[in-house]
């Protein structure tokens, strides 16, 4: 892992278990009277959301709470920044003002990239999802839930996925959410398999480390996780579906298709969830499904990447160590 | 009238000769031509070449003088080695009156660095939906001979058919930006596996394909000649081959651009490979060098396309599409075409100048380096071996994907019509 | 850390002697706490959550009870996180009944600085609110830089900077020792 984190394909299997590990620390503090460590005291961390999104960004901003971060909220509307040149001057605004690290969601693919990249800010960059390309946290957040669930809170720690069946199901070709989880699931040794229908299934997908299939009955007995992943309704309008009905009788999860599930497998969802399109609200309140606790664990992993990025003099995961120091 | 003899060049990369010029013309090619009160250029075995023409330039005036105006554009050309450039139609406004295509027309001949053959546009304000005054802007002191709406596809079936068959009347071609709009909406970059990692909206060489089976079939349905622009893909060269061995009056172009980048570097997000149609595979680009090599394709042309700085200096889908080209075009044929074996300098002549001024009705331009001929002459160093620095452009804008890339060759003398626009590689 | 290399390393308290001085401790610690009743043992990762397990042990011979055993985890605490890149977190395990009003002991392998120890001490204050705070170490080397002092300590060892000590426990390094030894190098700035 870099001093950034923009993709979920830049972490090693390494580099992901601990931060999954001190997530799992991270999560122990939420049980204390006083929820708040001092790893970030005096970092000013901005949020920086060209993209509306509520969820994501009170949950990176629990996070940089919770680590004593001083925190500053900037969001923008889509259409007023629609030109690019304003992501540059507020980069440059920021550095003036000597941001440490900028959390950033924006609804350009590539947006995170650039702005790790391009030379208008020396922070680091950590990606909040960046159009139809990577949401890295919303990944790592849904490795912990899944190794918790399949491992086990304490026989988890230093382990990976290894030979877990994961499938993903919905609008896998304009979703973030999928691309990061494919490559992190792989990376952490998970057989992953995406199913939706052709129409949203990118042209290309065939170099990714996962299977396809475009049916959903065949795959259920065979996987230990079961992931939706939001289907807009707009997408009908451009024809990638027909109905709303049709989907879901193909790809909605009822409680009919989850009970083909095997009896450990899990439920989960990035959210928001589309009630009685993707997912039926039985389904969704049962519980096998884990879209609530993904809430919860999003703050402990954001936790643990701002730690293992921000908490030191060089934020670099892999150098992360325990250092028996003579400072005793 | 003054007097120029080049001593020593390497006619089409033949063995070295004398060229004399006298006045605006050719006066003699041979060995030995005494220089007597001739002006010596020493060659000393540099490639001689006939004037560059260059089917499909932006030259953004009127109404984006921020990006390049037709001093700086023409400046640019002389320095790349062009004597023509026809100037694409998509200004502000748009060039699809008498009135608009004579003022460009006009400065072009005024700057005095390069000719300046405007297109008309195909339909009025480009919107793809009324034919534009094709006639009118032919008979105007322009004399527009090639029509196009580039930027945008004439994607309407009938409007192109009728603007095929309209042109016909004095000779003129209707030169195609095929992509299917419906398949290309928020298309951000070539669809495929990178496209696919990446998240960018794919761009689908069926889009492409599709518009040019369509415009050859009409082509040869109401017996017009039709120029596709800018050939990205490998599907296309197969069309085009295909129209061709039917007899179909086709023609083609591709950009250097499109023989020397993949979409590979689009991982980088930089907006400076973003371009229309987009970059695409390894593939594709080795189709086209063949395509060109065997004629299938039949010029090289640059779409320069300038920006300005802020426009590229965003986010990708922010970022505006194109790339200038017009001084680096030689260097990345030679690279592509020459150093690979695919064309010989007499090849590049006539993929570069000779073509190009054939479709585009260019008199005096892409002629034989022969006495008697316009004296439009390139000289280029190609053993030259430099890395790319955008800071040197005559351009006023600075959008290539070449920065700090090691490029063969150099242009040192432009002459358009026996005057040197460009001498010992600086601007007259 | 950055031991000399074990040949010129020289043991000073070998197992036998270790588990004498935590049985010493075990009982100090009954004799003051009044019969150890609220007692909660705090150990500090890594060494020291094996000594505080240890004596618990100890201390339940005693005394017959259960003594409440945790770890205290003080990586975010310290103060010199912003100077070496971010530490892997070790566990900070409270005892279910908590700390507020009981007798904490902290416990250490080695007490140097003091800074561990204020570290342990802020990581505490966010903890709860013992009654008091006790510190129990194997070995008091020295050097404080803080006014820190040891409660509880098993072997006072009279040391120079450019000595290294390195406890060995079972638990973690397969074989009970303490070692004195000699820094090949003193890195520039080295509390």
């Amino acid at each position: 892992m870099m001093r950034h984190l923009i993709s979920a394909a830049d972490l090693t299997r390494d580099d992901a278990v601990l931060i999954l590990d001190t997530a799992e620390e991270m999560a122990r503090v939420a049980d204390r009277p006083i929820k708040k460590l001092p790893a970030l005291r005096g970092r000013t961390i901005c949020n920086l959301f060209f993209e509306d999104s509520t969820r994501t960004r009170i949950s990176f901003e629990a996070a940089e709470k919770r680590l004593s971060a001083d925190v500053i909220n900037f969001t923008a509307k889509g259409s007023s920044v629609s030109k690019g040149e304003s992501l540059k001057d507020t980069a440059q605004t920021l550095e003036a003002m000597g941001v440490d690290a900028v959390v950033i969601r924006h609804s350009a693919s590539g947006a995170p990239y650039r702005l790790a990249n391009s030379g208008w800010i020396d922070a680091p960059v950590i990606n909040a999802g960046d159009g139809t390309h990577q949401h890295p946290t919303q990944a790592l957040l849904d490795a912990f839930t899944m190794r918790r669930r399949l491992v086990g809170r304490d026989a988890g720690l230093g382990r990976d996925l290894e030979g877990k069946r994961i499938t993903l199901v919905g609008d896998v070709l304009h979703s973030r959410v999928a691309r990061s989880n494919v490559d992190l699931l792989h990376t952490l040794g998970a057989e992953v398999t995406v199913v939706a229908p052709p129409t949203l299934v990118p042209v290309g997908v065939e170099t990714w480390p996962c299977e396809v299939s475009y049916d959903l009955d065949s795959t259920l007995p065979k996987s230990d996780a079961v992931m939706l992943l939001r289907v807009q309704r707009e997408r009908m309008n451009a024809a990638f579906f027909p109905t709303e009905r049709e989907y879901s009788r193909r790809y909605g999860l009822d409680a009919e298709r989850m009970a083909k599930m095997p009896e450990h497998a899990i439920v989960m969802h990035p959210g928001p969830m589309v009630r009685g399109m993707e997912i039926t609200a039985e389904v969704a309140d049962s519980d096998r499904c884990t879209v609530v606790e993904q809430v919860a664990n999003g703050v402990h992993t954001r936790m643990a990447v701002l730690y293992l990025l921000l908490g030191g003099n060089e934020p670099a995961v892999s150098h992360a160590r325990p250092v028996e120091s003579e400072n005793k | 009238m003054s007097k120029i003899l080049i001593r020593g060049a390497k006619v089409l990369g033949g063995e070295p000769q004398d060229v004399l010029i006298d006045g605006e013309t050719i006066a003699q090619v041979g060995t030995g031509i005494e220089a007597g009160d001739a002006t010596v250029v020493e060659a000393g075995g540099k490639i001689l070449l006939p004037g560059l023409v260059d089917l499909h330039t932006h030259l953004r005036e009127p109404g984006r003088e921020d990006s390049e105006t037709v001093l700086t554009g023409t400046r640019a050309a002389a320095s790349g080695g062009y004597t023509s450039v026809f100037a694409m139609a998509n200004t502000f406004p748009v060039a699809d009156t008498a009135g608009v295509v004579e003022q460009v027309f006009r400065l072009g001949r005024e700057h005095g660095y390069c000719d300046v053959q405007p297109i008309g546009a195909v339909t009025v304000g480009l919107e793809g939906k009324k034919l534009a005054e094709l006639g009118a802007m032919h008979e105007s002191a322009a004399g527009v001979t090639v029509f196009s709406d580039d930027g945008k596809c004439v994607d309407d079936a009938v409007i192109m058919r009728r603007a095929l068959e309209y042109v016909k009347a004095f000779g003129g071609v209707v030169a195609q930006h095929a992509q299917e709009p419906r398949l290309t909406e928020g298309a951000q970059m070539n669809e495929g596996i990178v496209s696919a990692e990446l998240g960018l909206g794919g761009w689908p060489a069926v889009a492409e394909e599709s518009i040019i089976a369509r415009d050859v079939l009409l082509a040869e349905h109401v017996g017009s000649r039709v120029h596709i622009c800018h050939l990205s893909t490998a599907g296309s060269v197969e069309i085009v081959r295909w129209a061709k061995s039917r007899g179909i009056d086709v023609t083609a172009e591709v950009t250097p651009h499109h023989l020397l980048l993949t979409d590979e570097l689009v991982r980088s997000y930089n907006p400076v490979y973003k371009v229309n149609p987009p970059l695409r595979t390894e593939k594709d680009v080795m189709a086209l060098r063949e395509a060109l090599a065997d004629g299938t394709i039949d010029i090289v042309a640059t779409d320069h396309a300038p920006h300005p700085h802020e426009d590229k200096d965003c986010e990708w889908a922010a970022a505006a599409m194109g790339m200038v080209g017009l001084e680096t075009a030689l260097s990345v044929v030679q690279q592509t075409m020459v150093e690979t074996g695919l064309l010989d300098w007499a090849g590049v002549a006539d993929r570069m100048s000779v073509k190009p001024a054939q479709i585009g009705r260019a008199t005096g331009h892409g002629r034989p380096v022969s006495a008697g001929e316009p004296a439009n002459l390139v000289l280029v160093d190609a053993d030259y071996r430099g890395a790319v620095d955008p800071a040197g452009f005559a351009s006023r804008s600075r959008n290539t994907p070449y920065e700090g890339r090691e490029l063969p060759g150099r242009v040192t003398h432009t002459w358009l019509r026996g005057k040197a626009t460009l001498a010992d590689g600086k601007l007259a | 850390m950055d031991i000399s290399n074990s040949d010129e390393a020289r043991p000073v308290l070998e197992g036998p002697d270790i588990a004498r001085v935590l049985t010493r401790i075990a009982h100090e610690i009954v004799e003051r706490a009044k019969g150890a009743e609220d007692v909660v043992l705090l150990g500090i990762p890594t060494r020291g959550v094996f000594l505080a397990r240890r004596l618990a042990d100890k201390l339940e011979e005693i005394t017959g009870r259960k003594i409440p055993v945790g770890s205290l985890d003080i990586t975010m605490y310290r103060d010199d996180l912003r100077m070496h890149p971010p530490r892997a977190l070790a566990r900070t395990d409270i005892p279910a009944d908590g700390i507020d009003g009981r007798l904490v002991v902290l416990v250490d392998d080695v007490l140097f600085s003091g800074r561990t120890i204020r570290a342990a001490l802020d990581a505490l204050n966010d903890t709860g609110r013992p009654r008091a705070v006790q510190l129990a170490v194997l070995v008091d080397r020295g050097h404080r830089e803080l006014p820190i002092r040891a409660d509880y300590v098993g072997k006072n060892l009279p040391t120079s900077l450019r000595e290294t000590v390195k406890v060995q426990l079972v638990e973690e390094d397969g074989r009970d020792a303490v070692l004195l030894g000699v820094k090949r190098t003193a890195p520039a700035g080295e509390q």
